[in-house]
């Protein structure tokens, strides 16, 4: 039997990954990947408890979040061809303008 | 007794003031101002005050003395919390006085300053403050409160301020005009804190309006040391305004101002408010004998002090001015004793032969082309004959000669300061009188050295100059010869009862100087009997039956005080004459023979150059090394600058945090996140 249990463990194991991704890749589409796996995980998080509490509100959420989520790829990617353009390159390494 | 049209007489110049500012600033750069316009606009206002002056006069004399009292409620002008203030005026027999010849010598001094100015490019700015100053002068005398009498008060010293320093252009006369705000401005501060001081004494009886009647109504709510205090404070603004000890250093420099200014603020008018001040606020110094002592010593060493003075001075307007300081102190003397109405006595023949003296001095420099050194005159008596006569006989009024003005005013505060026991200091009546005399002495001799110099002997400056001396024009011989009649006649006002006269001025004075009204209603002036009064009178008030002031220990009889200082006067004058027409070079002998002492009073007993070393230059030292450098450039500036450094020093800091790089600051967010989560679970 696979219980709220098991999901809010996947759905840990699977924010954590988003994390540590976001932290140590330096390319920009990985964080991108990373950050999607964080948005999701909650997504899961959502569904999971909103099926144990047997409430609507966190199937509404997850729908939320899943159009934020394509809002922001959409200006992400847009900004990210952009800077390619600019550096040929995609390596958030070297963007660190704002510190200068 | 209301009067709705009082206020006519204040508005009246400050209308053609205003209209004469709006035509200097109209015509600043015209090739040549409507000076026949502004000349009559400009004597029109006063003109106007005078003839209204006289109307309250004569209206005044139709009433019963007790009620003799025009006034008018014109607006509420301070309605605060407790505080409710009129704007009023009042015109009793005091102000009736002092509106006239205010009025009178004002007038005649802008019809003169309308020929003495006439080729003033300032003409128009130059009457525009004039008028202002009447404004304030008249709204100084017809004050029915105090605080109003201060916005008169504050107006004519601004007025004096701007005409010292109307030839601004000239650094010395600007900082002179300097010297007299800021030295004036010393002694408001006393009258502010008087007026604080009355303020809350009278909240405590429930009063708190500064009218001078309410104040009179509540005399019983000051104690003695809160007198003492309010009319010490009040002295010191009259210090500073007439020019008295320790405050009477910016007058001579005052100078610096056209002639006709000199003569109408400098010595007439102006400088009188603080005598006119302590007349006011009789019924206060009556409370207080310790105050009273003190405006008369300090009167009469301030007479004897100005009058040695001016026996060394060689700047013709130099020797006027410290003769009028001099002369002021004389009428301190007489408020000081308790003698108010022999104050205002002096106060107002010495309007009349001062102006004269003032006008003649300017009539003077004006024939010898702005020539003030009276070393390089002599001899002009030919040149300028009627100037010389009406000199003469102001030089005369001032000396003290019968039956000219300045001898029964004179007298009268001679013989008050003679008679009028002390309560302080019983021995100070002759040591007043002793001094008094002594002044008297030097006044008639620095006047006869005056007159001899300028007037007789021959011409000693340059003989181009002599040539084109000329006597003066119609439009500044006219207020010459009417003042030198005022000179001759006012003091018949005030014969004494000694000489057969009834002293018709110190009666008519009289029901401003009583102390209670009602007390006066069963005894009216009578002819005999002093009025007036302070010693005198607070014993009365206090005591039993009026005291007669000839009841008392007066170390001369009346006729021998008088001869005295007759004769004190005659010496003056002869010695006078002795010195410097009969035998010149034995003056200069005299001063080689004397060198400390020319030194001494020639340098002004070096008054100017004490204040400097003891007041102005640590002041300044204070201002360099304490204030600008230390408070100023390290408290103030540092203090900004350190907000400044620790902006910056943060920054530093700081700036570390703000690397640019996404991941870490994701890193510090996750990290933010973790700790959160460790203080919450």
């Amino acid at each position: 039997m696979v219980g709220l249990h098991e999901y809010l463990v996947v759905s840990g194991l699977l924010f954590l990954i988003g994390a540590v991704g976001v932290l140590t890749r330096t390319n920009g589409l990985i964080l991108f990947m990373s950050l999607e796996l964080m948005l999701n995980a909650v997504n899961l998080t959502f569904v999971a408890l909103a099926r144990y509490t047997g409430s609507l509100d966190g199937h509404v959420f997850v729908f939320l979040v899943t159009a934020v989520a394509a809002a922001e790829a959409a200006v992400g990617l847009a900004i990210f061809v952009s800077l390619f353009r600019l550096h040929r390159s995609v390596n958030v390494d070297q963007m660190n303008a704002m510190g200068e | 007794m209301e009067a709705t049209w009082l206020w006519l007489i204040p508005i009246a110049p400050l209308v053609t003031s205003v209209l004469c500012g709006a035509i200097a600033l109209a015509t600043r750069n015209a090739e040549a101002p409507p000076r026949r316009l502004v000349g009559w606009l400009a004597c029109l206002g006063p003109g106007l005050s005078f003839a209204l002056s006289l109307l309250a006069w004569t209206e005044l004399r139709g009433l019963m003395p007790v009620g003799r009292m025009l006034s008018q409620t014109a607006y509420r002008w301070i309605d605060s919390g407790v505080l409710q203030l009129d704007v009023g005026f009042v015109v009793d027999p005091l102000s009736s006085l002092m509106l006239l010849f205010v009025t009178g010598v004002g007038t005649l001094i802008h019809i003169y300053s309308t020929g003495y100015m006439h080729a003033e490019r300032g003409f128009a700015r130059y009457f525009a403050y004039l008028n202002l100053f009447m404004f304030s002068m008249l709204i100084l005398v017809l004050a029915d409160s105090l605080p109003l009498l201060f916005v008169g008060w504050e107006g004519v010293g601004l007025c004096s301020y701007l005409l010292i320093g109307y030839w601004f252009e000239d650094p010395a006369k600007a900082a002179a005009g300097k010297k007299a705000f800021v030295v004036n401005r010393i002694g408001d501060f006393g009258v502010l804190i008087a007026m604080f001081l009355v303020l809350w004494t009278l909240q405590g009886v429930g009063s708190a309006s500064l009218s001078f009647a309410d104040l009179r109504r509540h005399t019983e709510a000051f104690t003695p040391a809160l007198a003492t205090a309010v009319c010490l404070l009040l002295f010191l603004g009259a210090t500073g305004k007439s020019a008295q000890i320790p405050l009477y250093v910016w007058l001579p420099d005052a100078m610096a101002g056209p002639t006709p200014v000199s003569a109408l603020i400098h010595a007439a008018t102006m400088v009188t408010a603080g005598v006119y001040l302590v007349a006011r606020m009789h019924f206060l110094f009556a409370l207080s004998p310790v105050a009273s002592t003190i405006v008369a010593v300090v009167g009469a060493a301030t007479a004897l002090l100005a009058a040695t003075i001016a026996v060394a001075q060689n700047d013709f307007k130099k020797v006027l001015a410290y003769s009028t300081v001099s002369q002021l102190g004389y009428m301190f003397v007489g408020v000081g004793v308790g003698a108010y109405g022999a104050g205002i006595f002096h106060v107002f023949t010495h309007a009349f032969f001062k102006a004269c003296l003032f006008l003649g001095s300017g009539a003077v420099i004006h024939a010898l082309h702005d020539e003030q050194d009276i070393r390089r005159m002599g001899g002009l008596r030919h040149k300028m004959p009627l100037t010389f006569w009406t000199f003469v006989i102001a030089t005369l009024a001032l000396a003290g000669i019968p039956p000219l003005a300045g001898f029964f005013s004179k007298d009268h505060i001679l013989w008050e300061a003679l008679s009028k026991p002390n309560v302080v200091a019983p021995w100070l009546p002759p040591v007043l009188w002793v001094v008094l005399v002594a002044a008297a002495l030097c006044t008639a001799f620095y006047m006869w050295r005056l007159v001899a110099l300028v007037f007789l002997g021959s011409f000693r400056g340059d003989a181009h100059t002599y040539e084109h001396a000329h006597e003066a024009p119609p439009s500044m011989a006219m207020p010459l010869v009417l003042l030198a009649t005022g000179s001759v006649l006012v003091g018949l006002l005030g014969v004494p009862h000694l000489l057969g006269g009834s002293n018709r001025l110190e009666s008519w004075l009289h029901p401003s100087f009583t102390l209670a009204q009602d007390t006066h209603l069963e005894s009216p002036p009578h002819e005999g009997e002093e009025s007036g009064g302070s010693a005198a009178e607070t014993e009365a008030s206090v005591g039993h039956e009026p005291v007669s002031a000839h009841a008392t220990s007066a170390a001369l009889p009346e006729s021998a005080a008088m001869a005295v200082a007759l004769a004190a006067g005659l010496l003056g004058l002869g010695l006078g004459h002795q010195l410097y027409v009969r035998r010149p070079q034995a003056a200069s002998a005299l001063a080689m023979r004397l060198p400390a002492v020319r030194r001494l009073l020639a340098g002004k007993y070096f008054i100017d150059e004490l204040y400097a070393a003891a007041i102005v230059r640590p002041l300044r030292l204070f201002s360099d090394r304490v204030l600008w450098r230390i408070v100023d450039m390290r408290l103030i500036d540092g203090s900004v600058r350190l907000l400044g450094w620790l902006t910056w020093a943060l920054s530093v800091a700081f700036r570390f945090a703000q690397s640019g790089y996404v991941q870490t600051y994701v890193l510090v967010v996750v990290l933010g996140v973790f700790a959160l989560l460790w203080r919450v679970l």
